[in-house]
């Protein structure tokens, strides 16, 4: 059989196609873009060298702010996320009763709307009508309760609370899945050596799963440093000065203001950031794929 | 001995069940609220609404925020997205799967490449209005599908090569032509893969919100996301109203969730775990 007959190329073409001119071309564009001066007041493009990315990287902007910001709310989601959620995938392979009744509903905030699921958080977070602070202060945990989202000390940790509330779910779903393919004779031989379930589990369950968790890693690295709609939804960048800008809701800022030039080398050094990430994702998620 | 397996036991069926109620609050709280007149969702609490219920509120929002057209725009958006999407992904991915190729499998890791990749909008700008997809229906369409192929492709690459090879070397022997093979034999044997797309495809195009919010201007064209958004902006005291767009826009979701959870579950997780 010719392979190359009963599978002829051109039956990739719409996609790569597609693929390449909105999603690939913009990328390479975005970087081209970077050396000019383009915006939404002039026609003319000029090369200007560096000079968009020596103002994202200059100290006196806050442009430095908003990268570190991206990093933090990515480091910080995604290490809660996976603690977490290897804790309640724990929790949810035990003989508990509904198990899949708790699984679902623990899932079900993933496939909510980001958007959406940052409206309704506004309310929940308010600070003097807010579900949270009216239940702290109706049972007695008074000092708890805080102004979440409106002021720069709480801001950004609430939205990173948010944003782990509505992914944990995910995490905890592959982890399970994890779990449950580790082969049960392993912890048999375990408890007849007498370990006990602490042992079983840093012995047995946390190295086997290391996988499993390069991956979650992995997909909340790319997720996280694309935050756009939970962070536009709550805050959309604010209190103050840049307190909760990531880099999607500064780009859009700058779209919305004409500045292409300096929108476009943000978007281009998360371009190229990500791409690199790419190859890591590729090499952890095709491990057992490609290479056959 | 024995009290301590049952107080440990009682633990774990509590802990669920707070995780649970943690993660059902926030939902409640808009069914709640969305059935209260404007005056007691005023506080947003989790009180049970009182009789009678404000159905109303439904009605009110269907006309104020222009949701059924909205309702509209986002059905074709997701509907016309998941189709082309499927269709696509699957023609590519089983010729990728089944020809590994040196230039087929450097193709591949260039289109996986994409699940990672971010978009540059600005740049992308520049792309869409060249084609003349701003502001357009068929244009958003496109770009949410192009958004869709990388973890389709991925999904599907995966899942054809556990397909036998036998039946298309028959197909092939006895003279079918490699388009009516794919359409006529290969595609029905990926229905299991191609309702994991459908329903992951769905939900990410319903919920989608930061194209629309680039590249469609008039309201008349808006999504639900992008039409609730405004809304949200615009009766920024009214909380019954909102919660009342909300559960509109999201009922789809929940109802699609339930319905193909399977599916979700298998697609999210294929490729995270070794199996």
């Amino acid at each position: 059989m010719n392979k190359n007959k009963t599978y002829p190329f051109y039956f990739t073409i719409g996609a790569l196609l597609l693929y390449t001119v909105l999603f690939v071309l913009p990328g390479i564009m975005g970087i081209g873009y970077s050396f000019t001066d383009w915006s939404a007041y002039s026609d003319k493009l000029n090369f200007v060298g560096f000079e968009n990315f020596k103002t994202v990287f200059s100290a006196d902007e806050n442009y430095i702010k908003i990268l570190t910001n991206t990093l933090l709310f990515t480091v910080v989601t995604t290490i809660l996320k996976n603690a977490l959620g290897l804790l309640m995938a724990v929790l949810l392979t035990k003989h508990i009763k509904f198990l899949n009744f708790h699984r679902g509903i623990i899932f079900m905030p993933n496939v909510l709307s980001t958007l959406i699921v940052g409206m309704i958080f506004t309310s929940i977070l308010d600070p003097a009508t807010g579900l949270l602070n009216t239940f702290f202060n109706s049972t007695g945990l008074g000092f708890f309760a805080k102004p979440w989202l409106t002021t720069s000390q709480f801001a950004f940790g609430s939205v990173m609370a948010v944003d782990i509330w509505k992914g944990l779910g995910y995490i905890m779903t592959i982890l399970i899945a994890g779990i449950l393919s580790i082969s049960p004779t392993y912890y048999e031989a375990a408890s007849i050596d007498g370990a006990n379930g602490v042992q079983a589990f840093f012995k047995i369950t946390l190295p086997l799963l290391l996988p499993t968790l390069a991956t979650t890693t992995v997909l909340n690295v790319i997720y996280g440093l694309k935050i756009f709609d939970m962070v536009y939804a709550m805050t959309n960048g604010g209190p103050g000065k840049a307190t909760t800008e990531v880099l999607y809701t500064a780009v859009f800022k700058m779209f919305s203001n004409g500045q292409y030039a300096v929108g476009t080398a943000l978007s281009s050094v998360m371009f190229l950031f990500m791409v690199v990430i790419g190859f890591f994702m590729i090499r952890v998620m095709t491990k057992n794929e490609v290479v056959e | 001995m024995a009290t301590n397996k049952i107080i440990r036991k009682v633990t774990a069926n509590l802990l669920a069940w707070i995780i649970s109620i943690i993660s059902l609050v926030p939902l409640v709280l808009v069914l709640f609220n969305s059935f209260k007149d404007s005056i007691h969702a005023s506080d947003m609490n989790l009180m049970l609404p009182e009789f009678p219920f404000m159905w109303t509120n439904f009605s009110n929002v269907i006309s104020k925020g222009k949701l059924a057209q909205s309702f509209f725009n986002s059905v074709l958006y997701s509907v016309a997205s998941v189709a082309l999407c499927c269709i696509l992904a699957a023609a590519c991915a089983y010729v990728l799967s089944r020809n590994r190729s040196k230039v087929n499998n450097a193709v591949y890791l260039y289109l996986v490449l994409g699940i990672a990749m971010p978009i540059n909008y600005v740049a992308l700008m520049k792309v869409m209005a060249f084609f003349h997809f701003i502001n357009s229906r068929p244009g958003l369409i496109l770009l949410y599908t192009a958004m869709q192929l990388p973890f389709a492709i991925f999904l599907l690459h995966g899942f054809i090569s556990k397909v036998p090879v036998d039946l298309d070397e028959a197909a092939m022997l006895d003279g079918c032509s490699p388009l009516r093979l794919f359409f006529f034999i290969v595609l029905p044997l990926l229905k299991p893969a191609l309702a994991t797309v459908t329903v992951l495809t769905f939900l990410n195009t319903w919920n989608e919100f930061v194209s629309p919010l680039y590249f469609l201007s008039s309201s008349d064209k808006w999504p639900m996301t992008l039409s609730v958004y405004n809304f949200f902006g615009m009766f920024h005291t009214d909380w019954n109203l909102i919660c009342a767009d909300i559960v509109l826009t999201i009922l789809p979701v929940i109802i699609v969730y339930l319905l193909g959870q399977k599916y979700i579950v298998s697609g999210m997780t294929s490729g995270a775990v070794k199996g």
